[in-house]
């Protein structure tokens, strides 16, 4: 067996005064989000590197400091949650719930995310390298999130604020019940979902997707995207309409 | 919560290796499913006329300690036949060169509480209560040889944790599927099957499932025309993993509710719930690592 093992990456040249290395093959994430919550203030860490995520859930939870974290690997559920200040890079995929319920800070996937990335975040920039799964950006409250590829069905399901940049496609049920978050897809959107439709891109949409991009670090003519948003139909209880939507 | 996994090695090489490059997979998927496990392994296939069907004993009073070439020389003595008996503990590979059908039929009639796990040429399964890694030690999952492998590990949420309604299921001959999710209809496909003779060992809802499928495929449907089937038929929340003699294949529901994710090289494909399951295998570094999308067929061929 062990000739058939992966061999695992060498921790790399040891911890600095600015830099800990977590090696999550020998380390629990609790371990590593422990620092995170007490043990990082009292010390002058700036920078914080992760080994051997290897699909482990949970890891760099709850960060609320300006300092970065690369994780050098795949991670499982919920990576990243909670975020607010954090620079935070997955160098791999990102199992379900990436970055949900983020604050503020960045959180950038190199990789593809599974389902629900962004759900439910207040604040910040989420940014998917690859494509997103289904439920990206559902119920988003304010975070931007810029996704590479494109994103799977019923994303952005009852976004409330924030924007949703889409170099991609996207898959069926777009913007399904969505409120005040507005959308940015580049490629073909399969279907809208209730209450969302095609809107004119004014020059302030222009700028937005601009500025996304540059920070995203993605190289496309903002004038490709096309926007989406809420009819506001659904936004009052419509008496007359006698249960017929 | 359950856990799934399977692996086919596409390098004859990997064939010795199978189980243990297995047991890890089933391992990582021990906080998803801590109360049962099972995996189905698929060989070489038997000779034409030959037939293999796995037993389960720790049902009967006796457990582990059934008395197995007692129950060979049974069927020697009433069923004129030479039946091969390879046992560990409370499981026995029954092999013998006579269609299975008699042979069931029989020990179902003198040994109703031996658990009939499966039939067929080439497919051996194993199931039992317990922690995945306790039930893999059991049978000696490390040792296992062959083609592809499909595994589970249990968190029962709508039937018993009993051995019997732990996962893989089987119907018909060389077919099995496990089952992450649960189902809302099960007992519809149960009253549409029935009627047509097909009967249930369990009431747990991954056997509808699997028996509509082969109900489908004995019918004469290929493993895709089935699942095409399956999406119509099939209501609730499942990834499913399959595997026949020469196919493992997997689908998910239209929401995707149930993780899957799958590493792809040019020495096998595996499959997990999570990455977790993959991390250990070899040279995953360099996989092809992608999601299976909702309702779409997923068959990889030995």
């Amino acid at each position: 067996m062990a000739s058939l093992m992966t061999g695992r990456p060498e921790a790399k040249a040891g911890n600095t005064d600015q830099t800990i290395t977590f090696d999550l093959a020998r380390q629990s994430p609790r371990e590593l989000n422990r620092f995170l919550h007490q043990d990082l203030a009292a010390t002058s860490m700036r920078h914080i590197t992760v080994l051997n995520p290897d699909g482990a859930h949970s890891v760099a939870v709850g960060a609320d400091a300006p300092f970065d974290i690369d994780v050098e690997g795949h991670v499982g559920y919920y990576a990243a949650g909670m975020n607010k200040q954090a620079r935070i890079t997955v160098h791999g995929n990102a199992g379900p719930g990436v970055a949900e319920n983020m604050m503020s800070g960045r959180v950038h996937v190199r990789g593809f995310a599974s389902v629900s990335a962004g759900a439910s975040g207040h604040g910040g920039l989420l940014v998917i390298d690859g494509d997103a799964s289904l439920r990206c950006g559902i119920s988003m409250k304010g975070i931007d999130i810029v996704v590479g590829g494109s994103v799977g069905d019923y994303s952005a399901f009852m976004a409330q604020a924030g924007r949703l940049v889409v170099c991609g496609d996207a898959g069926d049920g777009l913007g399904d019940s969505i409120y005040e978050a507005v959308l940015y897809v580049r490629g073909r959107v399969k279907s809208f979902g209730a209450d969302a439709h095609e809107e004119p891109m004014t020059e302030a949409d222009v700028t937005s997707v601009r500025e996304l991009l540059e920070q995203a670090g993605f190289k496309h003519d903002p004038h490709e995207f096309k926007r989406i948003a809420s009819m506001r139909s659904l936004y009052h209880w419509n008496a007359d309409a006698n249960q017929e939507y | 919560m359950c856990g799934i996994v399977g692996l086919l090695v596409k390098n004859p090489a990997l064939r010795a290796q199978l189980g243990e490059l297995t047991v890890p997979m089933l391992i990582g998927m021990t906080e998803r499913g801590p109360d049962s496990a099972g995996l189905a392994v698929f060989t070489e296939p038997l000779p034409e006329n030959e037939r293999k069907i796995n037993l389960y004993s720790g049902l009967t009073e006796d457990g582990a300690d059934f008395n197995w070439h007692g129950l060979a020389h049974e069927l020697a003595t009433h069923l004129g036949i030479e039946a091969k008996i390879d046992a560990i503990g409370n499981h026995a590979v029954l092999s013998f060169g006579l269609a299975p059908e008699p042979v069931k039929r029989w020990i179902q009639e003198h040994h109703p509480k031996l658990h009939i796990l499966s039939t067929g040429r080439s497919i051996d399964l194993y199931k039992d209560t317990g922690r995945p890694g306790e039930v893999a030690s059991r049978y000696n999952f490390g040792s296992l040889t062959g083609t592809h492998v499909v595994g589970h590990t249990r968190m029962a949420t709508e039937s018993a944790v009993t051995p019997d309604r732990a996962h893989p299921f089987t119907a018909g001959e060389d077919f099995c599927l496990v089952h992450n999710g649960s189902l809302s209809n099960p007992n519809s496909i149960r009253r549409q099957l029935e009627p047509l003779g097909i009967s249930f060992q369990t009431d747990n809802d991954t056997e509808a499932a699997c028996r509509f499928l082969e109900w489908r495929m004995r019918e004469g449907d290929d493993l895709e025309t089935a699942l095409q089937k399956s999406f119509d038929e099939l209501d609730g929340f499942y990834t499913f993993l399959m595997g026949t003699t020469d196919e493992l294949a997997i689908i998910r529901d239209a929401f995707a509710c149930k993780p899957a994710v799958v590493a792809e090289t040019d020495e096998y494909v595996a499959i997990a719930s999570e990455f977790r399951s993959l991390a250990k295998l070899p040279d995953v570094k360099h996989a092809t690592i992608f999601e299976p999308k909702p309702e779409e067929m997923y068959v990889w061929r030995v």
